[in-house]
């Protein structure tokens, strides 16, 4: 028992905390949601040379073997920096995919790309009816000559406009509805995508597949894929929970810097214990949060219960936790908390996004009751 | 990082469980479950604390030349961890939490020749004199004077919220031996003997139904200055001391979360009609074991700081604030969780002396009671207002 970081995880932190410090700086943030594809090429590119890209691929397949614990370290340093590159769609969740899912020809031809950050990847699985529930899925797969035919609509698939495999999960109506993974080239005959610049930075699309035909290895895997999209999102929840811990103690900073600062009244705005008090409920906040967001990471690889509880335990309490701070970190700031003129409505934006995503507090407190046996 | 066990300590944990299974004697058991109260009356404790002491475990954090038993962290909170699983009633902290330590740091030779090993065996029940009517969450403000009278000092005052006065024959209190410009100065640390003519006790009673604290008054009583610890007018330094002393290092998770256990198994089962069928009572029970789970990575967090021998700073300031507030969110739930059994009002106190078929399943009576002694939580040890300001202070620099 022991959670004392290893030298490794010190190094990735301190090396990843200084690009966040040193390069991506605000001007940069502005000028990459700017671009087309709501990212940089180049900083995608440092990113591979730093291995970050690699990270949490298996050694196997021309990555570092790293853990869970290990993209916490990448993501909450991401969150402090609001990164839009997409790290979450195309490591976490695309590679994450390919990992549990993919044959072993699949992984050797996708994984390396991945860690060499010559290939982007996307997934879309939600749908509109489904809301934050897993298993329900309508798109479906039929096999079609000497492949599959595929059609359905999908819903806020993150980075979709810049992957060049987005996984589509459809079910078979050949083998009893069961659900599956399948890769799909954005370009695509019958492929439409609609694509959106995201709440918080990055980007989303919409997906409609039209009688859309892939070969017959495009399918990842033969088995049940739903508990592998289920492993694949509790990572994906524990990644996002320590993203939101850089940008809480991110927006923290920043309210005590503004308020210790900020005279009123011929003092300190940091002076009012009503101020001070919240302050601190605001820190307690984020240390609860880095404390269920670390646990969250330290279960991912655990049995499917144990891991369950732990992911939407995370994003359940994380994601109370982070309205509480956003919306002081604004109220504190006073009117200019709601003007872009300063970033604290990014970071406000950002957490908004945070409880969205995969469903918010109290789908995840009714999943962590529903695993609970109750 | 590992959240596991090493083979070492596998293997004390199954040491711990066993010598639990060995001398945890049923009626201990029964009675700890049965006590509403934040501390366990002394002759709920006295057997157990024997065994602990034969066993050489009393006092976890006690370096091992005074009778500690020279654990590591994570085997203090293998210990607490097994304790709190079993049902063990906690041996009173104001003895081997409280005084031990200041007089372990300030102490004579005599004093902790005479006091140690009777704190480890419970020869001495202690209490602690800190607050007064006047002097609550701004304890330095303190009025109890003690006037020096050759080898002795005369203490005039009177003390107030003082745990278990009317079991313990020691006291150690912050008297005012000086007046300064400062508050904090001209405090000092003693160790009263409860016997001592001109000591009398004034039950209070509260919202529970509890006999646990009493204002205590002194009229001229007598101490021997050999009863100082420390030098005088430093009592002030001695007992911040004794309050971070406390704070470091808290393992509170375990009983938390048999605590929030024991309310699921009673909305699980027919004593409740099974409350737990209501989704309001399901989602609050995972909302505060997910609170639960957070601040045992805390605790977990500290614990490692610790074992490197790092100062754990900002965490541990953040316990007894988020403690406070699970305990008081934990026994809440349990009112609601029982419905209209919360109705029923067993006056009888100790509730494990009880002679009587209670109105409902004697597991429930002290489920209302709990949640009444547990409003206490945040008032006592530095009021939640009084811990956000030093949190802002030593954490947050505001």
């Amino acid at each position: 028992m022991d959670l004392t970081p290893s030298d490794e995880q010190r190094l990735l932190r301190d090396s990843a905390e200084r690009f966040i410090a040193e390069t991506y700086t605000t001007k940069l943030r502005e000028k990459n949601a700017a671009e087309p594809l709501g990212f940089s090429a180049a900083i995608w590119k440092q990113f591979a040379d730093l291995g970050w890209l690699a990270l949490p691929i298996a050694e196997d397949y021309g990555g570092l073997g790293g853990g869970a614990v290990d993209v916490g370290i990448l993501m909450e340093s991401f969150g402090k920096g609001l990164v839009s590159e997409p790290y979450l769609a195309t490591v976490v969740l695309g590679a994450g995919l390919v990992a549990e899912a993919g044959s072993d020809a699949q992984k050797q031809e996708l994984l390396p790309k991945v860690a060499d950050g010559s290939m982007l990847l996307a997934f879309a699985h939600a749908e509109r009816a489904a809301r934050s529930d897993l298993a329900r899925v309508e798109t479906t797969a039929t096999r079609s000559g000497d492949g599959w035919r595929l059609d359905g609509a999908k819903i806020a698939v993150l980075d979709g406009r810049a992957a060049h495999r987005i996984i589509v999960s459809a079910r078979v109506k050949d083998e009893d509805n069961k659900l599956a993974l399948f890769l799909v080239a954005p370009d695509a005959e019958g492929v439409t995508l609609r694509d959106y610049p995201r709440l918080g930075g990055g980007q989303g699309c919409n997906l409609t597949l039209a009688d859309v035909k892939t070969s017959i290895d495009a399918r990842l895997g033969s088995a049940d894929a739903l508990p592998m999209i289920e492993a694949v999102t509790d990572r994906a929840l524990a990644a996002l929970s320590a993203e939101a811990v850089g940008i809480m103690q991110t927006l923290l900073d920043k309210t005590l810097d503004y308020t210790k600062i900020r005279k009123q009244f011929g003092r300190p705005l940091s002076s009012n214990q009503v101020i001070r008090h919240r302050l601190v409920d605001m820190s307690v906040a984020c240390d609860e949060a880095r404390s269920i967001a670390l646990r969250a990471a330290m279960m991912a690889d655990d049995g499917s219960v144990a891991r369950g509880r732990a992911a939407s335990g995370a994003k359940a309490k994380i994601g109370k936790g982070a309205r509480f701070v956003a919306e002081q970190a604004v109220q504190c700031h006073g009117a200019m908390g709601v003007t872009e003129e300063l970033d604290i409505g990014a970071y406000f934006k950002r957490l908004l996004a945070f409880e969205t995503l995969f469903g918010g507090s109290s789908h995840h407190y009714r999943r962590h009751a529903m695993l609970s046996g109750r | 990082m590992d959240l596991t066990f090493s083979a070492e300590e596998r293997a004390f944990e199954r040491d711990v469980r066993e010598f639990i299974a060995a001398h945890l004697p049923a009626e201990t058991k029964r009675a700890q479950s049965l006590t509403p109260s934040v501390f366990s009356d002394p002759e709920v404790i006295v057997a157990w604390q024997k065994a602990l002491n034969a066993k050489g475990w009393v006092a976890p954090g006690w370096p091992t030349q005074y009778g500690g038993p020279g654990w590591t962290p994570a085997q203090r909170w293998i210990f607490e961890t097994q304790c709190a699983l079993a049902g063990v009633p906690s041996i009173s902290p104001m003895g081997t939490k409280m005084v031990g330590p200041v007089i372990i740091g300030f102490g004579t030779d005599a004093q902790k020749n005479y006091y140690l090993p009777r704190i480890l065996a419970g020869d001495d029940v202690w209490c602690q004199g800190y607050s007064e009517p006047g002097s609550g969450s701004d304890l330095s403000s303190l009025k109890t004077r003690a006037v020096r009278d050759g080898d002795h000092y005369v203490v005039n005052g009177t003390k107030i919220w003082t745990t278990h006065a009317h079991h313990a024959n020691r006291m150690f209190a912050l008297v005012r031996t000086s007046e300064e410009p400062r508050q904090q100065e001209g405090i000092s640390f003693i160790l009263i003997d409860m016997k001592s003519p001109g000591v009398t006790i004034r039950p209070i009673l509260t919202i529970g139904g509890d006999h646990e604290v009493n204002q205590v008054f002194f009229d001229d009583v007598r101490v021997p200055v050999s009863d100082r610890v420390g030098e005088e007018g430093k009592g002030w330094t001695y007992g911040k001391y004794l309050l971070e002393f406390e704070r470091g290092g808290g393992i509170a998770s375990a009983r938390l979360r048999e605590a929030l256990k024991t309310v699921a198994a009673f909305a699980d089962s027919d004593m409740t009609g099974h409350a737990i069928d209501d989704p309001d009572v399901s989602l609050r029970l995972s909302e505060v074991e997910v609170d639960i789970d957070a601040l045992e990575m805390a605790e977990l967090r500290v614990l490692s700081a610790m074992q490197t021998g790092q100062n754990p700073g900002a965490v541990s300031s953040m316990l007894k604030l988020r403690v406070s507030e699970i305990h008081q969110a934990i026994t809440r739930l349990g009112v609601d969780v029982i419905g209209n059994d919360g109705l029923v009002v067993e006056p009888m106190r100790p509730l494990y002396t009880l002679n009587h078929e209670p109105v409902i399943p004697e597991a429930l009576l002290p489920v209302v009671p709990k949640h009444l002694n547990g409003r206490a939580y945040t008032i006592f040890g530095g009021a939640s207002e009084i811990q956000r300001d030093i949190i802002g202070k030593l954490v947050l620099g505001i």
